[in-house]
């Protein structure tokens, strides 16, 4: 998963403190593995070397460095590109489908688009697989299987969460 | 807008039970030879859509064309002489005659064709070899296995020789392994004989033995098709 | 204490320590099973009716027949109370003239095939007796009418009636003055009837000895008829009872999986049985008082009933009440003695258990034996009819065991043919019980309806007279005592003035005595004295050349002894007496010398006359005392209505001249009734099974909705469909027929054996087989729609 896309995407809705910024990506996103401040920081001195966000302004006051970020145009770009192109199918891919998902979502971008392409990259690595057991050994057989099982349980929980983007959407804008 | 080349295609159908609409707009083509998927939520239309391409249910609306002729032109009659000579068909369950043997089973539609009895259950039994269940000819539907009942019900579709199969659920009540089987065992076939297959089903791991496929989703199709 | 007792319970079943036991967990189970009936959604209620109105058809049909006793009761009752009372001194014998006797002639003739009774009457005073259901007695040429005939004589069908019964109606007769409302009679008041005319004087009516007793034949014919009509409505009840048993044993699996044991389940299903059939009881009385408050109107077959009559005996019905429960609770676990029901699913054991073949030959074997060891029927004895009533219902209910075994025997020899034909074969090899329980009902009635009706033909010359007439000469004949001078010429004019009528013989006849005294002991030597124009003497006897003048003496042929019987009294050129009665003086007529001797022929009546035959030149047929007319009339039958305008003219003639066509058979009416009873009861039978192979015809295609869908989805023909489902009727219906027309005569011949009569006619069975033959027609025919229906793609929607 992308923690500076995510963040980039985070920004998309208006300037943000960088307190702030890892406050929305605990809540949305790191239900389990809270983002360190550490994290946060080099992340958008990266973002900011590579021109992505920019300073929007930096608030006076003691206390830790309080620098409010913004996204620039090209950030946007990125933005997008990364949303609209499939992950590589694998493993324990949802977090960072999920991620994707809610940032389509947020950013108002399709995010039913974004999850028919997945499918469709699924299915295609599936096929592929699917192939290579008919023509293999057993051994083939049985990695190809290993694998097309996940694969399919993404592609259900691909299914599922397309049926359930209504209330998604309703809670992630509330 | 028929793809060239195609089949079997259908633009712009409509079909509606009473007042629920079971497609509403849909699309589809397929080529010789070619597997496709239909996919699709539950209550999506899409065994509606099968029923419409093989000419079991005429839409309300749309064009269905097979091999450049217009299905919904065509009489019932027609359509059923159509679907003898031209279609096989593969479902879910229950759709092996429970009282005729396998063999004879199998024999049905090519007798429905006009063959004579005993060529008919010879090309039967040719089938029924190319489908591993050999052994459960002379048997009952009752007496044999889920998957053997399904291998029998792919060898009457085939065994017609049809130009497409139409194939709604085919496994869904079977567990994995044999409805990989009997998947495989379809497709290999319908491959070799260049028949084209319409794969309905919900499990991505079936689909996967498709060359492409199609989503319906409140009746609309979606043709993601990918360039693989 | 019962079948399911004895029953072993399979061991899988783990004994149960708690619940309720013996009666108590009947009771409960019972109870349960009712309420499952009563409360089992829609599928439930649906086989609950199901069974219920099937069981109510037949217990209304037995109800009915539980009626017959009073129904005959009380229109005998009713019959005899208006014949005349007798009077001491023989049949013929005249009552007294009083102030309340009445004269009245006979005026029975026949409408459009439909007999019409009626009386001229005349009051010799002024307190005439009335016949029951007369309030006043009609005045002259006035008449008191049923309400039948009433309806009859307004309607335009009853035109030609009218001008034959040409009365002014003042009255209606009431219901107790008919036997049924189906009933025409008249009574017509005359002021000009006298003995003369035919008037026959009567005191009062109503005849207290009752009607005459029934023949033994009768009786042994109409024990018969109850046991063909009534065993197929316990087979159909029987069946009734099996409504939907598939899906009421899956959903008794069901009760299986939540832990109900296999007698539990048994008995959850005899409950359900039991509501059925006690529902069906409700509704077969219902039924029954419905269908008798309409059964006034209705006429089939010239039978009509009044509603009133339709009382069921109170120990019948009380029969029906009870064994109609209790069969379907038998009947319920005989059948769940072939099904294991498991909680996962049912498991049939009908395919394992070979019928058994000996047992079931026993039964029609045993009741022949019965019937032909059992002592002959001798015309006039009392019959003892259980023996008889007990091999039929043996013989019958063998051949309704016998045929289940019969189907699955012969339909497991049947492979190959037509798509249709492979599936109907094979649908019957895997369960032929269905089918051959509703045709068992078949082959009992036809193998009933052919014995009865073998039965009938050769009892035949008891009932229906060979006449030995020959309607080819002749299609009428007219009696009439009426003396008249000019009788017999004027008849036989009117009637060949009549339309259609092509020609007349008539004759006047007169008896003539040998003149002289004889002792007690001695017989007067008599003969007849016939008149006739040429024409009709040539129809009489063979006379050869004939001028009007000539005289004849006739001969029977090769009759010796009658011959010279007749010479005795017919002396050439000597003088015979004619006796004109009433103590006047007898008249005397010499029969010239130059008569010659010839032989009689058959007159188209069928009968020889001899006697002294003279033409109409030799002999005033005007002057003789004491003559009869009787005519033989002729006539072109392709005039319509040309029998009723014969009458029409006799009635004109003479109301007391009785008309008779002639045909080769005259049948009693009697007998005719009883087979017109059988007809009626033979149709409803077959109606009653054509309904119960519907139902389960139905029940069979609704199991198949999904299949059938299936089927069209691969283009299958729906004519190839349809052949199926017809074969698969007929195929049953076929194996039964066979089986009932074999037992049919068997029984028949046994019967006929019984009585000592001959078998006269193998082929009755035709018609009967024509009744099957429509039955899988009508059968097939009405579950086409349904199955138009079902083979729609809906059933491949999964549900």
């Amino acid at each position: 998963m992308s923690i500076g896309h995510t963040l980039l995407g985070l920004l998309e809705s208006g300037p943000r403190h960088g307190y702030d910024l890892k406050r929305a990506f605990d809540e949305k996103f790191g239900h389990d593995r809270p983002l360190h401040y550490g994290q946060v920081y080099s992340t958008m001195s990266r973002l900011l070397k590579n021109g992505l966000v920019e300073v929007d302004g930096v608030e006076s006051g003691g206390g830790p460095e309080r620098k409010r970020y913004a996204i620039t145009e090209a950030g946007i770009t990125d933005v997008g590109a990364w949303l609209a192109q499939p992950e590589k199918p694998e493993p324990y891919l949802q977090s960072t489908l999920y991620t994707k998902v809610v940032l389509a979502l947020l950013t108002g971008r399709s995010a039913e688009a974004l999850l028919d392409t997945q499918r469709t990259e699924h299915l295609r690595l599936m096929r592929i697989l699917t192939d290579r057991k008919r023509k293999g050994d057993l051994a083939d057989q049985l990695i190809c299987d290993h694998a097309l099982f996940h694969l399919e349980a993404d592609l259900r929980w691909l299914e599922l969460t397309a049926a359930r983007l209504d209330r998604l959407a309703a809670e992630v804008g509330a | 807008m028929i793809p060239a080349g195609s089949l079997l295609s259908a633009d712009g159908l409509h079909k509606a039970y009473g007042r629920t609409p079971a497609l509403d707009g849909a699309s589809f083509s397929i080529h010789p030879g070619e597997v496709v998927a239909v996919m699709g939520p539950s209550g999506s239309g899409k065994s509606t859509l099968l029923h419409c391409l093989a000419g079991i249910v005429t839409p309300d609306r749309g064009t269905i064309t097979y091999a450049g002729r217009e299905l919904s032109a065509m009489s019932d009659a027609e359509r059923s002489a159509l679907r003898r000579s031209e279609f096989g068909f593969v479902f879910q369950f229950g759709q092996l005659v429970p009282e005729l043997t396998c063999v004879e089973n199998i024999a049905l539609p090519i007798r429905l064709n006009g063959t004579k009895r005993k060529d008919a259950e010879r090309t039967a039994r040719h089938w029924l070899e190319r489908l591993e269940v050999e052994d459960v000819g002379a048997k009952r539907p009752g007496e044999v296995s889920g998957g053997q009942g399904q291998r029998v019900a792919v060898a009457r579709a085939l065994a017609a020789s049809p130009k497409v199969i139409f194939a709604d659920e085919p496994t869904g009540a079977l567990d994995s392994l044999n409805g990989e089987r009997v998947m495989e065992l379809l497709t290999e076939a319908a491959r070799s004989a260049n028949v084209a297959v319409v794969l309905v089903t919900h499990e991505a791991r079936v689909a996967a033995y498709s060359d492409r496929d199609v989503t319906v989703r409140d009746g609309r199709t979606r043709d993601l098709e990918h360039t693989a | 204490m019962t079948l399911l007792d004895r029953k072993k319970a399979p061991a899988a079943a783990p004994p149960r320590p708690a619940g309720p036991t013996g009666v108590a967990a009947w009771f409960r189970d019972l109870g349960l099973g009712i309420r499952l009936a009563a409360g089992g959604g829609r599928e439930g209620w649906i086989r609950t009716a199901l069974t219920a109105v099937g069981v109510g058809l037949g217990v209304a049909l037995l109800l009915t027949a539980a009626s017959v006793p009073h129904l005959l009761e009380e229109r005998s009752a009713r019959d005899q109370a208006r014949v005349e009372s007798r009077v001491p001194g023989g049949p013929d014998a005249q009552a007294k003239k009083s102030d309340t006797s009445v004269l009245r002639i006979n005026r029975e003739t026949e409408y459009h095939g439909r007999s019409v009774s009626g009386y001229l009457m005349r009051a010799d005073g002024t307190h005439p007796a009335l016949p029951p259901g007369v309030a006043r007695f009609p005045g002259a040429d006035e008449m008191t009418v049923s309400p039948a005939l009433k309806k009859l004589l307004d309607s335009p069908e009853g035109r030609l009636l009218k001008e034959r019964v040409p009365y002014r109606i003042t009255g209606t007769i009431a219901d107790s003055g008919l036997v049924s409302p189906g009933d025409l009679l008249y009574y017509a008041g005359s002021d000009t009837l006298t003995s003369a005319d035919g008037g026959h004087r009567i005191a009062a009516y109503g005849n207290p000895e009752g009607g005459k007793e029934m023949p033994p034949i009768l009786i042994v014919l109409i024990i018969m008829i109850c046991v063909v009509l009534l065993v197929p409505v316990a087979i159909f009840i029987a069946t009734a009872v099996r409504f939907g048993g598939d899906r009421r044993d899956r959903r008794l699996a069901a009760l299986r999986l939540v832990g109900t044991d296999i007698r539990m389940t048994r008995r959850i299903a005899a409950g359900e049985a039991l509501f059925g059939a006690v529902l069906g009881l409700l509704i077969g009385g219902v039924l029954f008082l419905v269908g008798r408050g309409f059964v006034g109107r209705i006429e089939v077959w010239n039978v009509s009933v009044f509603p009133s009559d339709l009382v069921p005996s109170a120990a019948l019905t009380a029969l029906v009440a009870v064994s109609v429960p209790a069969a379907a609770v038998l009947v319920t676990l005989a059948a769940m003695r072939s099904v294991v029901i498991e909680p996962l699913g049912v498991v049939r054991g009908g395919r394992g258990r070979r019928r058994r073949f000996w047992w079931r030959l026993l039964m029609p074997v045993a009741g022949l034996v019965v019937l032909l060891l059992s002592d002959k029927v001798e015309p006039y004895a009392t019959v003892n009819p259980y023996p008889i009533a007990g091999g039929a219902v043996l013989v019958l209910v063998g051949l309704a065991l016998l045929l289940p075994w019969l189907v699955e025997a012969c339909v497991n020899r049947l492979h190959g043919g037509p798509v249709p034909w492979q599936l109907a074969t094979r649908r019957l090899q895997l369960s032929s019980s269905a089918a051959s329980r509703a045709v068992s009902g078949i082959t009992v009635a036809v193998a009933g309806a052919v014995a009865l009706q073998m039965l009938f033909a050769a009892v035949g010359d008891e009932f229906n007279r060979l006449t030995g007439q020959d309607p080819s000469r002749a299609q009428f004949y007219t009696f009439s005592e009426k003396v008249d001078p000019e009788a017999a010429t004027r008849t036989i004019q009117e009637f060949k003035a009549t339309k259609g009528v092509t020609a007349v013989i008539g004759k006047v006849e007169v008896y003539v005595t040998r003149p002289g005294k004889y002792p007690e002991d001695a017989v007067q030597p008599t003969t007849s004295l016939i008149v006739g124009d040429c024409g009709t003497l040539r129809e009489l006897a063979r006379i050869g050349s004939c001028t009007d003048g000539d005289t004849f003496v006739v001969h029977p042929r090769n009759d010796k002894e009658m011959s010279d019987w007749v010479d005795q009294t017919a002396r050439k050129g000597k003088e015979v007496e004619i006796d004109p009665g009433a103590g006047r003086k007898p008249m005397r007529w010499t029969l010239p010398a130059d008569s010659r001797t010839v032989v009689a022929r058959h007159d188209p009546l069928g009968e020889d006359s001899w006697g002294i035959m003279a033409t109409t030149g030799a002999v005033d047929p005007s002057k003789l005392p004491g003559a009869t007319t009787q005519t033989q009339i002729r006539v072109d039958e392709s005039v319509e209505d040309v029998a009723e305008y014969v009458r029409n003219t006799a009635a004109r003639i003479d109301p007391g001249m009785r008309v008779a066509s002639l045909k080769s058979v005259a049948r009693d009416e009697k007998y005719a009734s009883v087979q017109r009873g059988l007809q009626v009861g033979a149709t409803m039978t077959l109606l009653l099974i054509a309904a119960a192979m519907l139902v389960s015809q139905l029940e069979q295609l609704r199991e198949r909705k999904r299949l059938l869908s299936v089927l069209v989805a691969f283009g299958t023909r729906r004519s190839t469909l349809a052949w199926s489902v017809l074969w698969q009727t007929a195929v049953p219906v076929l194996i039964g027929l066979v089986v009932a027309v074999a037992g049919g005569l068997g029984l028949g011949a046994a019967l006929i054996a019984m009585l000592d009569k001959k078998v006269t006619d193998w082929w009755l069975f035709l018609p009967m087989t024509g009744a099957g033959a429509a039955l899988i027609l009508l059968v097939t025919l009405v579950s086409l729609p349904p199955l138009w229906r079902m083979m729609r793609p809906d059933g491949l929607r999964t549900e």
